[in-house]
């Protein structure tokens, strides 16, 4: 799903935006031909005013994991997930074992909002395939 | 491409340490960073009213250069603070010694001082809020590191075992040197029973948090013949900077230390097989593997095996992180330059017990961030040149 240029507005501001609605955007430069990931104000491979915002289908592959022990409180996962798409982005893999989020594991988007913050995407497994 | 380089436009001539380890909270970052220039001018035999150069940067003040040179009054000293982070001071050497051959200057220091281990890392340390990563609270740096460690054992086999074996290579080494913080041996087993910080990583595969500072002193090969020692020099450079968050890093496996030795190789006319004595920046246990991949010790993948059975440790057929490196000796959490401080004294054969015989060429490898900047520097004796 291609969305119009980018607009007038801070980068960080249209993503939030689109979280708000459910939804994970990122964006596209077809100069470069490749996805552009954090939100900025110009193509980072050509420096030309070309990037479109699009919306992910949602689906990802854990590239790393990591399992975070606190001084104080649970262990808790930290993850960098392989869009299919084609960008890459910290995030959380939610299982009730942190440490059975894997390298290579399929998972799919949804948006949490938490109450003192602004919306972020995190991840469950995806189900095997039938 | 700084083309017109040739080694000996400008020499380092002087270095030394501050204060390291706790030195109390009444002490600041500046006095540590004094002392480290007070003591490499002694060491080399230069005032500090000679200084027209200043080079040097730390957390704890965000304009590191004025201050310094308030502190050591050089009104009109040259300042460049640049800051990428721990390998800050390889390129504080590099520029220094461009300016010098630029006439910019004439005595230069490369400066830095700490006391985050005093004062608390929080204190310290500003953190930044990045909307991208913040949220999913990773405990940075070491998650950061924790994510390449996984990447690694994903795709190589490498075990956490093999990332312990570098935490107690370390060890051995700095129970070798008198200056280093820890004092008591470690095994594999101590390094994987230890609090998990971030997996696959526990404490002990994680860099000390000390105070500390040091320095180094470059002037004219003309001036250089007065002095004290024999001069060091730079015999060739390379810097790479593939992204600042982790998220951006494009390729956890493979860091910008392939490129930043490529060229200092190239500039320097070696390769690995030349350097008698290696310094990597060991923020953490993955690091030390890392780097000896990328920068030719061993291939790709195979950094595991081969820190196995000591062979980076005392005795071991390549002298790695004489010091004890960041993991035992000290990290005031900017450590490039006790990187560069250890070369130059391998160098001039002042390492006592665990001094590497007839070194001749050092290689010191600084990184910044969290795998961000990658810092690569080779230092000869006047054989080299």
């Amino acid at each position: 799903m291609v969305e119009d240029s980018i607009s007038n507005e801070a980068p960080y501001a249209r993503y939030l935006q689109h979280l708000r609605a459910g939804e994970l955007a990122y964006q596209f430069s077809p100069v470069a031909d490749r996805a552009v990931f954090f939100p900025r104000v110009r193509c980072p491979y050509s420096g030309q005013d070309c990037l479109q915002w699009r919306i992910s289908k949602g689906l990802g592959t854990v590239y790393s994991t990591s399992v975070v022990h606190p001084r104080k409180g649970n262990p808790y996962n930290v993850a960098l997930i392989d869009m299919d798409e084609g960008f890459r982005l910290m995030s959380r893999v939610v299982m009730d074992d942190p440490m059975q989020v894997s390298i290579g594991q399929r998972v799919r988007v949804r948006v949490e909002s938490p109450e003192d913050g602004d919306p972020i995407p995190v991840f469950a497994p995806v189900e095997s395939a039938q | 491409m700084n083309n017109d380089f040739r080694p000996g436009r400008a020499v380092v001539v002087g270095a030394a340490e501050s204060d390291l380890g706790s030195v109390g909270e009444a002490y600041s970052a500046l006095d540590l960073m004094a002392q480290g220039v007070y003591r490499a001018l002694d060491d080399c035999g230069l005032s500090c009213t000679e200084v027209d150069g200043i080079f040097c940067a730390t957390s704890q003040n965000r304009l590191a250069g004025l201050a310094l040179a308030e502190y050591l009054n050089l009104p009109e000293a040259y300042i460049d603070s640049t800051s990428t982070g721990g390998s800050s001071f390889m390129g504080h050497l590099v520029r220094a010694e461009a300016a010098i051959a630029a006439g910019l200057c004439e005595v230069a220091i490369v400066a830095y001082g700490s006391t985050q281990r005093s004062l608390g890392r929080k204190n310290t340390s500003s953190a930044q809020w990045d909307p991208y990563e913040s949220p999913f609270k990773p405990f940075l740096p070491p998650t950061a590191y924790a994510l390449a460690a996984a990447r690694h054992m994903y795709e190589f086999g490498t075990t956490r075992e093999q990332l312990a074996e570098v935490a107690v290579a370390a060890r051995q080494w700095a129970l070798l040197n008198p200056a280093a913080w820890e004092k008591a041996p470690l095994t594999v087993q101590e390094v994987l029973d230890s609090r998990m910080v971030s997996y696959p990583l526990t404490i002990r595969d994680c860099c000390l948090v000390s105070d500390g500072g040091g320095a180094i002193v470059l002037t004219t090969p003309e001036r250089a013949r007065a002095l004290r020692h024999p001069p060091v020099y730079l015999l060739g450079s390379g810097h790479c900077t593939t992204h600042q968050s982790i998220s951006n890093m494009p390729d956890l496996v493979n860091t910008g230390a392939r490129v930043s030795g490529e060229l200092a190789y190239a500039q320097a006319g070696l390769t690995s097989s030349d350097i008698d004595v290696v310094g990597l920046y060991d923020a953490f246990t993955i690091n030390t593997i890392l780097f000896l991949e990328d920068l030719g010790f061993c291939a790709k993948g195979d950094g595991g095996a081969f820190v196995e059975n000591g062979r980076i440790a005392p005795g071991g057929s390549l002298a790695v992180n004489t010091n004890g490196g960041g993991l035992s000796y000290c990290h005031p959490g900017m450590y490039g330059i006790f990187l560069l401080i250890e070369a130059v004294r391998q160098l001039r054969g002042e390492c006592g017990a665990r001094q590497k015989k007839g070194a001749e060429v050092a290689l010191a490898h600084g990184n910044g961030g969290v795998l961000s900047s990658q810092y690569t520097v080779i230092l000869g004796g006047a054989s080299t040149v």
